[in-house]
């Protein structure tokens, strides 16, 4: 049985590699629908698989070993291994379910696009990547995945690679990114200083061993050695899930087909940062400074980001923004030590987000490739199941119960108040007001696109149509989790031994445990209606539903009012619509810096120092040389022999002499 | 009775004569090839010397291939010499300088 759950586990990643090969290569020969049948056919495979898995490891099947070996130096060995357990099985469904959706999708949404094929081998290389992310049993794996999305992500952000702002969002991503990796390779390269190992299972074990060292990377000033290594390591997640001030990579991301953006902001890439946390909790727990840190800057990120979504008018955009805010969400309840609270906003989130992406897409399709949400409006009628799916999404994105989004926020706001660590205070506060905006931003985006008058012009309007079924089908089949996935399993999540051996909290933060204590014993169905009950009652609720109320007057009923109240904040409104001028202080400062420094070395060092000074110059010295040495060869023969003459009589001189007397 | 030393004398007079001979002239190559010669004969006599005086006739044998050499120099030195007043319609040493730096 072991060696057949080995072969799956093996088989899953496989699936979405080879077709990705294959189409990537061999794509011309495949055809359009070779390419896409055998790319659906891998991730739908590898679904089913991961659901087995799932199963199985909720039978108590876990697993933990090499599959590879393939590379030892100086007796390290590098290997390719597998961790199974709850945390890798929940990813796996989520990713492969939504890459699946995305994967059909992708045929109405690319179908008159040149590189058809070379986007289905894109995503099912992304989704190859982000499995072998999740599954990995050591940190060079992880690393591994995590380059690997990285650089998928910037192959698919640079997709129509003839658009000049394609290529340059996709080049900021690779940049942003790079800095956050540079922090990660910094921690994986402590923990192996530390360590000696970086099997996950052999450094976990040892961790509470080293608690207490510190590190002095700066002489003089001793740092705790775990602190130091969180929080290299959360600042790759802070690249890779787009934390402040990491996140400017992200909007710009819209750059790409939509397919993608939900790809990318649902399942895949952006989550990795969440997993990888929720994944070291082990250490992250013995460094409470590092928690401190995680939770301030996933606040900054929920609140700060959600405000942005405000101003935005690209569907798109909006949509990208709440992202941000919500992997926020996430972060803080990282740092509040809720990491199953996490896992269950990042599953939850999954669904809604690309059904909300994906349903953005098809009202793009509908409006001919047109993003801008002034000029739609009124596609209600026009668009009933997109509409459907789309107020579903955004319900269960604003935490309306029973959608799924209600579930998982509430607990993370819930961890938050029981949390007791430094900078708990402040990010209650964020989170509770985020969910307000959120609210607000979601239902505006709803209002402005589906209801109102149509103010698209008359040519528009009169092409707009549903989506095609490859479209519809995946907006539903996303719908039915967004609705179901939060009453379903929140018990499982967050109030049973679901992650027990996987996710470590310690005794102090635990804030779960905490919320549980207040269940009084309730389970199942009785849980679930009186944790909506207690939920209805609360601030964050209200805050929702005023946000729905304030998008409905502003509008829908008074639509003057947005451009009153922005006129009456104006330098508010600028600077929110600058983005709090992260792009114009990253522009000027580190792009505009590293072009100056680069021009100062290209200038000085390598025109001045090193072909001036050092290939110039050594001609110039030996030409000086030569300028002097070149009186003696006069080119005259008598002078010649004459200096041969005078030679050997000094050498007879010399050998009859010295040598000799 | 004339003793080696003598001739050892005769051969450096030469010897020093051809020497000089090459640097101070500066008008003529021809001058500078017989020169050459000169030197070449004041080498013979030293052989010449010494294989009488050690009654070694290997000595002897070895002017024979320094008087060969000699006049194969001089054959190709006039055939040089003639070429090169061809091209340059004068043969002072001073002006033959096309290799001065």
């Amino acid at each position: 049985m072991q060696e057949e759950m080995k072969l799956i586990y093996l088989a899953i990643p496989l699936v979405c590699l080879i077709p990705a090969i294959l189409a990537g290569l061999f794509g011309r020969n495949l055809g359009r629908i070779g390419a896409h049948t055998l790319t659906i056919l891998g991730v739908g495979l590898a679904f089913f698989m991961s659901v087995y898995v799932y199963m199985d490891v909720m039978d108590g099947n876990t697993w933990n070993g090499t599959v590879y070996v393939w590379g030892v130096s100086g007796g390290f060995p590098f290997e390719v291994g597998f961790l199974i357990d709850s945390l890798t099985a929940t990813m796996m469904v989520i990713v492969t379910f939504v890459s699946w959706m995305v994967h059909i999708y992708t045929i109405g949404y690319m179908h008159d696009d040149p590189g058809y094929q070379r986007f289905f081998s894109y995503i099912s290389l992304f989704t190859f990547s982000m499995l072998m992310l999740v599954m990995s049993n050591n940190f060079l794996q992880l690393f591994f995945g995590w380059e690997a999305v990285g650089l998928v992500s910037y192959l698919l952000i640079g997709f129509w690679f003839k658009r000049d702002t394609a290529i340059f969002a996709n080049l900021k991503a690779f940049l942003v990114n790079r800095v956050g990796d540079f922090g990660f390779l910094i921690g994986i390269a402590a923990i192996y200083a530390t360590f000696g190992s970086l099997d996950y299972s052999a450094v976990f074990a040892s961790a509470p061993g080293v608690a207490g060292d510190t590190i002095e990377i700066i002489p003089g000033s001793p740092w705790n050695l775990m602190t130091f290594i969180c929080i290299a390591l959360f600042i790759g997640a802070m690249g890779k899930s787009a934390q402040v001030p990491l996140h400017v990579w992200l909007p710009d991301s819209m750059e790409g087909p939509t397919p993608i953006s939900a790809l990318i902001h649902a399942a895949t890439m952006v989550t990795a940062g969440i997993f990888m946390v929720a994944r070291m909790s082990p250490m992250f727990e013995l460094s409470q400074t590092a928690l401190s840190f995680v939770l301030i800057i996933g606040a900054l990120t929920a609140f700060f980001m959600a405000l942005l979504g405000l101003v935005q008018n690209d569907i798109k955009r909006v949509v990208a923004y709440s992202t941000l805010s919500q992997l926020g969400y996430m972060t803080v309840a990282l740092g509040a030590s809720g990491y199953a609270a996490a896992i269950f906003h990042l599953g939850t989130h999954a669904f809604f987000k690309a059904l909300l992406f994906l349903g953005a897409g098809s009202v793009i399709i509908a409006m001919h490739h047109e993003q801008d949400m002034r000029k739609m409006g009124g596609l209600r009628k026009l668009m009933p199941w997109t509409y459907l799916t789309m107020v579903i999404g955004s319900l269960a994105l604003a935490g309306i119960p029973p959608f799924a989004g209600f579930f998982s926020k509430d607990l993370i706001i819930e961890s938050v108040h029981a949390s007791t660590i430094p900078g708990a205070g402040f990010a209650y506060i964020a989170v509770l007001a985020g969910v307000g905006i959120t609210a607000f931003y979601s239902f505006r985006l709803l209002f402005m696109t589906f209801h109102g008058k149509p103010r698209m012009d008359e040519h528009t309007l009169h092409h707009v149509k549903e989506s095609p079924g490859v479209v519809v089908v995946p907006l539903v089949l996303l719908a039915i989790p967004s609705i179901l996935a939060g009453f379903m399993y929140m018990e499982t999540f967050a109030f049973s031994d679901y992650f027990k051996d996987v996710i470590f909290v310690s005794e102090q933060h635990n804030v779960l445990g905490e919320i549980a204590s207040h269940n009084d014993g309730k389970t199942g169905f009785g849980l679930v209606m009186a944790f909506i009950f207690h939920g209805i009652l609360a601030l964050p609720f209200w805050l929702a539903v005023g946000g729905i109320f304030l998008a409905w007057l502003f509008y829908i009923r008074r639509p003057e009012l947005p451009g009153m109240v922005v006129d009456s904040v104006k330098p508010l409104y600028r600077v929110l619509e600058n983005k709090y001028g992260f792009d114009a202080f990253n522009q000027k400062v580190f792009a505009n810096g590293t072009i100056g420094i680069a021009n100062w070395l290209s200038t000085f060092i390598d025109q001045k120092l090193i072909d001036g000074l050092l290939v110039n110059g050594t001609a110039r010295v030996v030409a000086a040389f030569s300028r002097i040495l070149k009186p003696l060869q006069s080119g005259l023969v008598y002078q010649y022999a004459f200096a041969m003459i005078i030679g050997l009589l000094v050498l007879m001189t010399w050998f009859l002499n010295v040598k000799q007397g | 009775m004339i003793a080696l030393s003598h001739y050892l004398a005769l051969g450096a007079i030469l010897f020093s004569i051809s020497v000089v001979g090459i640097y101070l002239n500066r008008k003529n190559v021809v001058i500078l090839l017989m020169s050459i010669e000169l030197m070449l004969l004041a080498v013979n006599i030293n052989f010449i010397a010494f294989s009488h005086y050690l009654q070694d006739t290997a000595g002897q044998v070895f002017v024979f291939f320094v008087l060969t050499v000699a006049a194969a120099e001089s054959a190709i030195g006039l055939a040089i010499i003639i070429v090169l007043f061809r091209r340059r319609h004068t043969i002072n040493v001073s002006d033959l300088d096309s290799l001065k730096g």
